[in-house]
């Protein structure tokens, strides 16, 4: 089931074209990526799915219904550029924002001493923001942005400012927040991120979705048909037992034994490759590789540079 | 929907008025007002208390002994001796002042010298020239040997009073004070200017403040950016509200105190030295009646208070205020959108400053002429007519006047809020960039 999906999204600012004909689709629980080379219109995106601006054609919907203005209470929303009022105490501007979203002020309260005791700054409630530093300025961020219990949750280059400490603490509470119900979208550069969290990604680029789809599909789909063998035996031999269908890129010896990639240059099965082997070397590993999303986005994303120059 | 814009306003308001520097504008801002209504009477009174002895060299022997003296200056009239003598030993004679006069002084009225190691004050001098000039006077009308010539005198000097009246539609008269409106409507047409200025420069501050911090963008995820900028107008407006209530309630308690604990006693002679000061050098009268002249004029001036009427006052300021306010607070929040720090903002801050300032220079004919041509127009232009029309108002303006140039306000500030929420919308989401009018114009063509 699709919480939210965005259908023909185009916009166009004055002298470029931020977003054209964009989908996507986002399964209700899940954690969806949204990439893309800087430029290439997520925040764009984003903004919409925020209704901070309208687009020049499309329609956006929540649970299959059009999404609409009173439907921002729905929505947590954490920008990329993070920003608070630096003159506010920390307790009121939180509960401010809540507010905003639409809690009355006892629910928001409430919800705001189980974040404060959760996170253990209870003493920061009437500290101006000013005053904290930087890391503890994204946790403040990070509860405005959940305060209200959103279903879907749009967090904008969330690890960026983040120490690798602080990093994991939120990768930690985004997958909790899946797990108890929540729908997330996060866009980011850093992409053993997305291979750590997400379950879908939409590859945007140049203003166009180039690639989108479940992450597990995807590097299956761009994996090269390369196979990782370990093995013990003469290496020698390697090349003249393989018929012309495979091609060793690498070879590589240690004490332990041999390590070689093999290229299929046929759609064989994995199974008759390992069959050739199999009479003339002891195998000690036998894996297939499959691309991370680094080398797919770089790929995809370089192949278009390519193309347009 | 509204529940959020209250929440904004809400947060304006309550923020700025916790702050410290709103809390000691308030306090410092009556003591202000409070010194300058009641600083002049009482330095008068510290000033005056010292006598002061000037010694006169008199050539032409016309005025010894005749120039009157008051409580605190006193005249000693040295014969024998010249003025380089009495420079040689001035510190020890302990004069405040020499008065020399050259025999020729008949014919040639300016051969008088007034010499100090000090400027002498300007009360001095005038009370000196004025006494000279009653005393040639009078000695070059007893030349003329008339009979009679004290009474002849007393029964020629007449004092004209003009009193103005005001006919008005419903058959009625009402007495008016022009000086008393001049003064109303100046004090009205400057605060209107002031508070503007201030609270509209507040708006931008803020605008800015919001962007640069990229708090804005948090916000208008959960409001419409036209929510947020009305909300911001609307609570800082009410901030000024507050301030001018405050200042005026603070400003009545405190003259009404001072004058009650410290000035009973020393105000009232010293408010008529006051008076006979800036009065004396342009009635050339003799000391007694002046001082019961004054005293009614003052009278005159209290009675016509009456005339003007307050609640009108109040009603216009509170219109012209809100109006003025909400016209330029738009435009401000337009210009703080469009610009990433307080430094961006000049080349949008003129066209909007100057307006207002041209609105003050205006005033002052205004104000002389408040049913000139200038005055009318300037008053139904609504980039002016805030501080204008209130100027004009104390003294008296026709209703049909009133009326269009307030609704002229009302279309006009409907109009730039309008336009400042479709610069203000694409401008608070604009980084980086350097934006010029013609950036402006395309912002304004944008869907949102």
């Amino acid at each position: 089931m699709e919480l939210f999906s965005a259908k023909n999204i185009s916009k166009s600012f004055i002298n470029h074209q931020a977003l054209s004909d964009v989908n996507i689709a986002v399964p209700e629980n899940s954690i969806y990526g949204l990439l893309g080379p800087n430029g290439a219109g997520k925040t764009t995106l984003i903004r919409i799915i925020n209704q901070i601006t309208a687009p020049d054609s499309g329609e956006l919907f929540l649970r299959g219904r059009r999404l609409r203005q009173n439907d921002v209470h729905l929505i947590g929303y954490m920008p990329e550029e993070r920003g608070l009022y630096k003159k506010m105490k920390v307790g009121e501007q939180v509960l401010y924002f809540g507010r905003l979203k639409g809690l009355d002020k006892k629910t928001a309260l409430k919800k705001l001493k189980y974040w404060f005791t959760k996170f253990e700054i209870q003493s920061w409630w009437d500290k101006k923001v000013e005053e904290l530093s930087k890391g503890m300025q994204q946790k403040i961020q990070f509860i405005i942005t959940i305060l209200h219990e959103p279903e879907l949750l749009i967090f904008d280059e969330p690890f960026s400012g983040f120490d690798p400490v602080n990093a994991s603490l939120l990768k930690n509470e985004i997958n909790g927040l899946r797990d108890r119900g929540s729908t997330i979208i996060f866009s980011t550069h850093d992409m053993s991120s997305v291979e750590e969290l997400c379950d879908h990604i939409t590859l945007i680029d140049n203003s166009k979705v180039v690639l989108d789809g479940e992450i597990n599909r995807i590097r299956q789909r761009f994996k090269l048909d390369i196979f990782r063998v370990g093995f013990r035996g003469d290496a020698e031999k390697l090349n003249s037992i393989l018929n012309n269908g495979y091609q060793v890129l690498d070879l590589g010896s240690t004490s332990a034994g041999h390590t070689a990639r093999i290229k299929m240059h046929r759609k064989d099965s994995d199974n008759e490759l390992l069959k050739m082997l199999l009479p003339h070397f002891q195998i000690t590993f036998f894996h297939e590789e499959v691309p991370g999303m680094n080398d797919i986005f770089i790929d995809l994303v370089g192949r278009q540079k390519t193309a347009a120059g | 929907m509204q529940n959020k814009t209250f929440l904004i306003i809400a947060r304006e308001f309550l923020t700025r008025i916790r702050k410290k520097s709103f809390i000691i504008m308030t306090l410092v801002g009556p003591l202000l007002f409070a010194a300058v209504a009641i600083g002049p009477a009482w330095f008068a009174t510290m000033d005056d208390r010292e006598v002061r002895v000037i010694g006169v060299i008199d050539s032409s022997k016309l005025f010894i002994g005749n120039l009157p003296e008051t409580q605190y200056l006193k005249f000693e009239y040295l014969e024998n001796t010249g003025v380089d003598e009495v420079r040689a030993s001035f510190s020890e004679t302990g004069y405040h002042a020499v008065l020399y006069i050259a025999h020729i002084i008949t014919s040639t009225p300016s051969a008088v010298q007034l010499m100090s190691d000090r400027q002498p004050s300007m009360n001095i001098r005038m009370h000196i020239a004025n006494a000279m000039e009653k005393e040639l006077e009078r000695q070059k009308l007893a030349a003329y040997d008339i009979d009679n010539l004290d009474n002849i005198l007393a029964a020629v000097r007449t004092s004209v009073n003009i009193r103005t009246i005001v006919w008005q539609d419903d058959g009625g008269e009402v007495e008016s004070n022009m000086e008393l409106a001049m003064i109303v409507g100046y004090l009205g047409g400057f605060l209107i200017y002031i508070f503007i200025f201030l609270f509209g420069a507040q708006v931008m501050r803020g605008v800015i403040e919001e962007k640069s911090s990229r708090v804005v963008e948090i916000i208008i995820s959960s409001v419409r950016p036209f929510q947020l900028m009305a909300g911001k107008i609307v609570g800082i407006g009410l901030v000024g509200l507050t301030q001018f209530f405050l200042w005026v309630i603070l400003s009545f308690a405190i003259i009404t105190f001072v004058q009650q604990v410290f000035l009973r006693d020393a105000l009232r002679p010293s408010s008529e030295m006051v008076v006979e000061d800036m009065f004396s050098s342009s009635t050339l009268q003799q000391a007694q009646p002046v001082e019961n002249e004054n005293t009614e004029l003052f009278a005159e001036i209290f009675t016509s208070l009456g005339t003007i009427n307050f609640g009108v006052m109040l009603g216009a300021f509170l219109f012209y205020f809100l109006g003025g306010f909400l016209l330029y607070a738009s435009l401000f929040a337009a210009i703080g959108s469009a610009a990433d720090s307080e430094t961006d903002t000049q080349q949008f801050m003129l066209p909007v400053t100057v307006p207002l300032i041209l609105s003050i220079i205006v005033m002052m004919s205004a104000i002389t002429s408040p049913d000139g041509a200038i005055a009318f127009w300037f008053s139904m232009i609504p980039l002016t007519s805030p501080v204008i029309m209130m100027a004009r108002i104390p003294f008296g303006v026709p209703l049909w006047e009133a009326a269009l140039s307030g609704g002229l306000l009302i279309a006009a500030f409907l109009f730039t809020t309008w336009l400042a929420g479709k610069i203000y919308r694409t401008g608070i989401l604009m980084y980086g960039k350097k934006v010029n009018y013609v950036e402006l114009w395309k912002w304004l063509r944008y869907r949102n």
